[in-house]
Parts: C-alpha cells; sequence; structure tokens
C-alpha cells in the first residue's frame, strides 16, 4: 500500500514537472512523448521513454575535421528518418546532398521535399516544423545555433510527433560555437572511427566492412552523456552495435603473439 | 522567296513566292525585309485578341486570317454588314489592309475573303454553293497539288467541282478534297477552336479616402480574396498565380505576384501568402484601389478526403500550403524534390524537380554504395597508387595529407557514349577508401590506368561517406 502510493506520487510528480516544462499546465491532459527507438538495448535503455523523444528537436554534429561537410553526421539523420514513414523535410544552404546515398540508408527521395535556405534555415525550420503532416524536419547550419533560436525551434516541434534535427556544421575545426548551449532535447556527436575488416578471420583481405562511428550523446534532458560505438546504418536505417575489436589494429602482429605465448608458457618468477 | 508583298509591289507585279532575284531584276532599287514569321504570328495573335470587341469567340488563322465567330454577335453591332464595315474601318485606322467575308460556314468565308476581290462580303444564309461557285478550286484550303492536278484536269472553279461525281474525285484524290468542299458548303461541321483564354478573374476595391498601413491593406486583402474565391467557387477551378496590383494616389501601380504549386480556393490560404509580401508594398501617399488579378487558374475539383481501402490509411499527405508558403518567402527554384536517375555516372544521377510537376518512379537501386555528400565538382588531389588497379597509398585534399588504411575498389563507370562522341572511351575507376581515422572518402581516378585514351590518370576526390 504504501509501496504503491510512493511509486504513484513519484510517477505523477514527474508527470506535472513534464507537463509543466511542455506548457500543458498542472492538470488534465498528459500523453506520453512518443519516441523513436533505435532498435539497440544499450542506446534505448539509457534514453528516457525508450528512445530518441519525437516531438522535439535534436542536434547533430559531427566531429573533428568532419565538421564541414558532416557526412556521417547527415547519414546518421538519414537512418533515423529512414525508419519513420511520412514526407521529410530537408533544408540545407548548399546543393551537396546525394540523393542515391540517402536512399541507401532507406530514406528515399518520394519522401524527400529539399528546401534551399541559408539567412532563412530557421525560419523554414520553424515553419516546417508546425507542419502536422510531416514525419521530420532535418536543418543543416553553418555556425551559430543560440538559445532562443533553439528554444523556438523546441517549442514550434512539441505541436505534433515530428522529428526535428539540426545538422550543425562549420567550416572551423572545432569550431566554439558548437559548444555554446541550446535548448535542443538532445545533442549528438558523430565521429568516424577505424572499421573493422570486412573478414574477421581473414584480417589481410582487402575491403571494406560497415563504417563505425563514435556515437556521443553530449547532453539530453533525463539522461547522463554517454558514448557508444555503432556501426553506420543499413538500408533499412537501423544501427548495430560495433565488434569490440574495431578500435584495435586490424592483425596483431604475429612475432608478439609468439612472445605471449612464451611468456605465458615460462612465467617469470 | 518573296514571303510577302505590299500594294505598291503588287502593282509592279511581284507577287509572294516569286523568287527575289527575279523580283530584283524586274524592279531595280527593291526595298526588302528579311521575313520574320514568328513575330508575324505573335502579331497575328495579337489581333485575335483584338478583335475580341466584336465576339468573345476569336482564332487567329495562320498565316494571314483571323476567325470570328459571330453568331448572335451581330444585332449589337447593328446588323451584319455594318458590324464589317466598322471592323475594317478600326482595323484601316490601325493600318492593317483587311478584307473580311462573313458566312455559314469557315470554309465559306475563306475562300470568299480571299477570292472574291470585294473587301467586304456578307454571303446570305445557305447561299454558300452560288457564292462559291465562280471561285478557284485553290480557295478551299486545297494541298497544293491537288489544286494544280484539278486545274490539269479542266477543274477551274469550284461550282464545277459541286457538280462533279464524287465517287471518282474520292478515289483519285482520297477524302481531304470532299471533306474540304464539304465543310464549305456546310454539309460537315467546323467548329473554330477559339484559343484565347476564358475571361480572367479580377476584382477592385477603390476607396474613399486613400489607404497606407498595412493593417488596413491585410484587411482589404481578405476581402478581395473572399470574393475571388467565390467566383473560383462558381466556375470549379482553383486558383495558381495571383497578382495584386496596387493602385497609388499618384497614378502609378506597384504589384505582388504569388504562386500556389496546387490550384487552390481557400481563402485563408491565399490572404496569408498575399499577407506576407505586404511589407514589400511602398504605399506611397496612399493607395486608391487594390485589384486582385488570377491570370492562371485550373479545374479544382472538390475531393473527398480519407476514403483508403484500410480504415486507418492516409492519402499522401498534402504539402501543398506548406510548399506555397515557403516559395513565396524564399524565391522560385528554392523548394525542389529531387529526382533519382538511371545513370551511373554521379553528375547525372540525380536532378532538381519543381514542386509542380510529378516525381517520376525512382529507379531501381542497384546497390553499389554511394557517399552522402558529393562535391558539386570533383576536387583534384596528390594521391601515390600502384597502377593500374591498386588503391591509392595516401592522398592530399586541400594541404592535408590522408593515409589510407582500407579501402573498397575499383568500381569502373565509363563515359555515356550515347550523350557524346567525346565519351566513348572515358572511363573512372572509383575507390571507397578509409583513412587513419575512419573517415571515409569517394576518390575516383581519371582513365583505366593502361590506355591513356580513358583519361588522365588524375586522381579527384568526389564525396564523402
Amino acid at each position: 500500500m504504501r509501496k504503491g502510493v510512493g511509486d504513484s506520487g513519484l510517477a505523477g510528480l514527474r508527470a506535472a514537472v513534464a507537463a509543466l516544462e511542455r506548457g500543458w499546465g498542472t492538470t488534465g491532459e498528459t500523453r506520453p512523448d512518443a519516441t523513436l527507438p533505435f532498435g539497440l538495448p544499450c542506446l534505448d535503455d539509457h534514453l528516457p521513454g525508450g528512445g530518441l523523444t519525437l516531438g522535439a528537436v535534436h542536434e547533430i554534429a559531427a566531429g573533428g575535421p568532419e565538421v564541414e561537410h558532416g557526412a556521417a553526421a547527415a547519414a546518421f539523420a538519414a537512418g533515423l528518418l529512414g525508419r519513420l514513414s511520412g514526407p521529410v523535410v530537408w533544408i540545407g544552404p548548399r546543393r551537396d546532398l546525394f540523393v542515391p546515398g540517402l536512399a541507401s540508408m532507406g530514406l528515399f527521395p518520394s519522401r524527400l521535399l529539399m528546401v534551399e535556405a541559408r539567412r532563412d534555415a530557421l525560419l523554414v525550420m520553424e515553419e516546417a516544423l508546425r507542419h502536422p503532416d510531416l514525419a521530420g524536419v532535418v536543418c543543416e547550419i553553418d555556425g551559430k545555433l543560440d538559445l532562443v533560436a533553439s528554444r523556438r525551434l523546441q517549442l514550434a516541434a512539441e505541436g505534433c510527433d515530428v522529428l526535428g534535427l539540426v545538422l550543425r556544421r562549420s567550416r572551423r575545426f572545432d569550431d566554439p560555437a558548437l559548444r555554446q548551449p541550446s535548448a535542443a532535447q538532445s545533442r549528438w556527436r558523430v565521429t568516424s572511427l577505424p572499421s573493422a575488416p570486412p573478414l574477421a578471420h581473414a584480417p589481410d583481405v582487402p575491403g571494406l566492412g560497415p563504417a563505425v562511428w563514435q556515437l556521443e550523446l553530449m547532453r539530453c534532458r533525463g539522461a547522463e552523456p554517454a558514448t557508444w560505438t555503432v556501426e553506420a546504418p543499413d538500408a533499412q536505417g537501423r544501427l548495430a552495435v560495433a565488434p569490440v575489436l574495431a578500435d584495435r589494429p586490424a592483425a596483431p602482429a604475429p612475432a608478439r603473439r609468439a612472445v605471449a605465448r612464451r611468456a605465458a608458457g615460462h612465467p617469470h618468477p | 522567296m518573296i514571303a510577302g508583298a505590299c500594294a505598291a509591289a503588287r502593282k509592279l507585279g511581284l507577287s509572294p513566292g516569286m523568287p527575289l532575284a527575279n523580283a530584283q531584276a524586274m524592279v531595280p532599287g527593291l526595298t526588302v525585309v528579311d521575313a520574320t514569321p514568328e513575330e508575324d504570328a505573335a502579331a497575328l495573335d495579337r489581333l485575335a485578341a483584338w478583335c475580341l470587341r466584336v465576339t468573345p469567340m476569336t482564332a487567329p488563322d495562320p498565316p494571314d486570317g483571323v476567325w470570328l465567330d459571330t453568331t448572335g454577335c451581330a444585332h449589337l453591332h447593328g446588323g451584319e454588314p455594318t458590324m464589317l464595315s466598322a471592323l475594317l474601318e478600326q482595323l484601316d485606322e490601325q493600318g492593317y489592309v483587311a478584307r473580311a467575308a462573313l458566312a455559314d460556314t469557315p470554309g465559306t468565308a475563306h475562300a470568299v475573303a480571299r477570292f472574291s476581290g470585294a473587301s467586304s462580303t456578307v454571303v446570305n444564309p445557305g447561299a454558300q454553293a452560288d457564292a462559291l461557285a465562280m471561285l478557284p478550286v485553290s480557295a478551299l484550303r486545297l494541298d497544293p497539288e491537288h489544286g494544280i492536278t484539278l486545274r490539269r484536269l479542266g477543274l477551274d472553279l469550284i461550282g464545277q467541282l459541286v457538280t462533279a461525281p464524287r465517287g471518282p474525285l474520292a478515289r483519285r484524290f482520297g477524302p481531304a478534297l470532299l471533306r474540304r468542299l464539304d465543310q464549305a458548303l456546310g454539309r460537315v461541321p467546323e467548329p473554330i477552336q477559339p484559343v484565347l483564354p476564358p475571361e480572367v478573374i479580377q476584382v477592385r476595391r477603390s476607396f474613399v479616402e486613400p489607404i497606407g498601413t498595412a493593417e488596413s491593406i491585410v484587411s482589404v486583402i481578405a476581402l478581395l480574396v473572399a470574393e475571388a474565391c467565390e467566383l473560383l467557387e462558381q466556375r470549379g477551378d482553383g486558383a495558381r498565380r495571383l497578382d495584386l496590383l496596387f493602385e497609388r494616389v499618384d497614378g502609378t501601380v506597384q504589384a505582388v505576384r504569388i504562386g500556389t504549386a496546387r490550384p487552390s480556393r481557400d481563402a485563408r490560404h491565399l490572404a496569408r501568402l498575399l499577407d506576407e509580401r505586404v511589407e514589400e508594398v511602398d504605399p506611397g501617399l496612399g493607395i486608391e484601389a487594390m485589384r486582385l488579378v488570377l491570370p492562371l487558374v485550373e479545374p479544382l475539383a472538390l475531393t473527398q478526403h480519407g476514403g483508403g481501402l484500410l480504415p486507418g490509411e492516409q492519402e499522401e499527405a498534402d504539402l501543398s500550403v506548406l510548399v506555397d508558403r515557403l516559395t513565396n518567402r524564399l524565391g522560385p527554384g528554392k523548394v525542389y524534390r529531387m529526382q533519382m536517375l538511371p545513370s551511373d555516372v554521379p553528375e547525372r544521377a540525380q536532378r532538381p524537380v519543381p514542386m509542380h510537376e510529378p516525381l517520376p518512379p525512382a529507379p531501381p537501386a542497384t546497390g553499389w554504395p554511394r557517399p552522402i555528400r558529393l562535391l558539386e565538382r570533383p576536387e583534384p588531389v596528390d594521391a601515390l597508387a600502384l597502377m593500374p588497379d591498386h588503391p591509392p597509398q595516401c592522398f592530399t585534399w586541400r594541404r592535408v595529407r590522408h593515409r589510407i588504411t582500407r579501402a573498397d575498389g575499383p568500381e569502373r563507370i565509363t563515359g555515356e557514349w550515347w550523350r557524346r562522341d567525346g565519351e566513348l572511351a572515358a572511363v573512372r575507376d572509383y575507390w571507397i577508401v578509409e583513412n587513419e581515422a575512419g573517415r571515409r572518402f569517394w576518390l575516383f581516378r581519371q582513365g583505366d590506368g593502361v590506355d591513356p585514351a580513358t583519361g588522365s590518370l588524375g586522381w579527384f576526390l568526389h564525396g564523402f561517406f
């Protein structure tokens, strides 16, 4: 009895706080947040609601020198949107997306509406986020996204279950603008890692396996920052957990192995 | 070749169709102006539009005529002869030399106007055969060869043709000759196609006091749009383009034009599109009147929403409202869709398509890995590679050196010889390469590495994964 009261009391308080945060008032309608699960237990268990919250804005940036083109970040976004259904608005400053590449992540051009906007990009995104029939809105921004602008986007997204993604790009390596606080629901950083050999049992065979990313959750409402190593999305837009060995050198030198065996056979006193 | 000759030239014996050299030999110092058929056609279109003052059904009849269907219009102009002479007088004032004929059928009117020699003729109802009897057969809009053959057979006049037995004529000349004859005599109907659009919807409000504030303009826009939408609904049309004209006190006019992705008569949506553009208008000393013109409308049938086969099934989401607003804010060409094309050459694999065009289905997927980002034009890189079929060991792009640890390829893409002759031998060998940090690039080498005719063996960066 006591336990039940305590549980419902805590859950009720949490719901009330969430409702206050989203501007719905203290009582009455509170709806559970719709989420898009990643399909990976290690990620979904970590995130509040078991996935990426819909009806919210998430920031994605690339790490290191990739930040200028942000190909891995765009692939991450395309994979997420590829698992939703419905039209997607993709706003960008340049026409450098390659549609066959997006289609290989499950995001087909029939669903895509492209908008070329540079200065008005955030305005366009806000407008698009208010449209109820869209599955997602992606906006690529060069440089700054301040607290006020991101708050506006977040409020616009809360009206319906649309997935808002902001892709941060910058011509500058390690741009301080990318570290400024924003009101996004979560912030992600996608950095490429050296991939594993395509055939684990034959590391000398040339070729490429799936790309491997370091996926960093840098900030998220209701979750701790965390880092995962994942494989790039497949044709259905699903991520996979990368083999643990991915980070190691491809082929350990045989000489070393010999040394190790000898060491094991003749332990030092 | 002479395309046309003025009255003075005709008096000197020149006629259309005569070789120019002959004409210049006959008349030294002849003034010659090059013929411009396109401009003539445009002028004829304008003339047909001008003739709308006589009747709502007019159509240009290239190269030198205008059809007017005056059924039920003559009494408005004081009878048929008066109407014709008034029309000719007005044309004369504009500098046109014209001949007019009025008859029951377009064929007869055409023949009489061109071949009777009189400047204005009214053929009485049912009297086509009499009017045509003494005219040459070429007046029937025949194939020129048929005209020559008929004349050779001794059939010079239409009257002879009417009385000639039909069977042999049809055997000899096919159905075209008799059809023309029957059309002229009224045995077979020949409707004329009015090419001019039906009446353009426009609504106008003038004000007792000039207005100038944004709020007042917005409220007038709401009134105008509501009125226009009512007219659209009566006609079953939707607007594709709207022009809002502001007539200012100083006599100048300012215009704002908006377009929609698909026909719409949603007053709220259209008014909102116009409202967003109000700030571009300079009211000056005040606006006397506002006029909303809908130059482009398309049929818009009432549609029933929902009703998919399955209960929860939805139709394709209607994005036209969003598209219109974005297009009007950003300008044309900024909102588009991407079409995948069946080409292996990356530059030709996609193409932007405007929103109002249907998107053709994508070609079947090839399964080859393709980058997410493609550089607009490939950037040259310095690469170290073993020829002919090894990936580069390292490459330098924008002064940064990337050491390659893994690579996949080559994927050979050959030139599309059916587009340009020069691509017959062209070859690109594409490699996906991964540098030490794990970043993946799409590189290609021009040429197959063996035959210099296939390319310069230079390395280029084309995309990012």
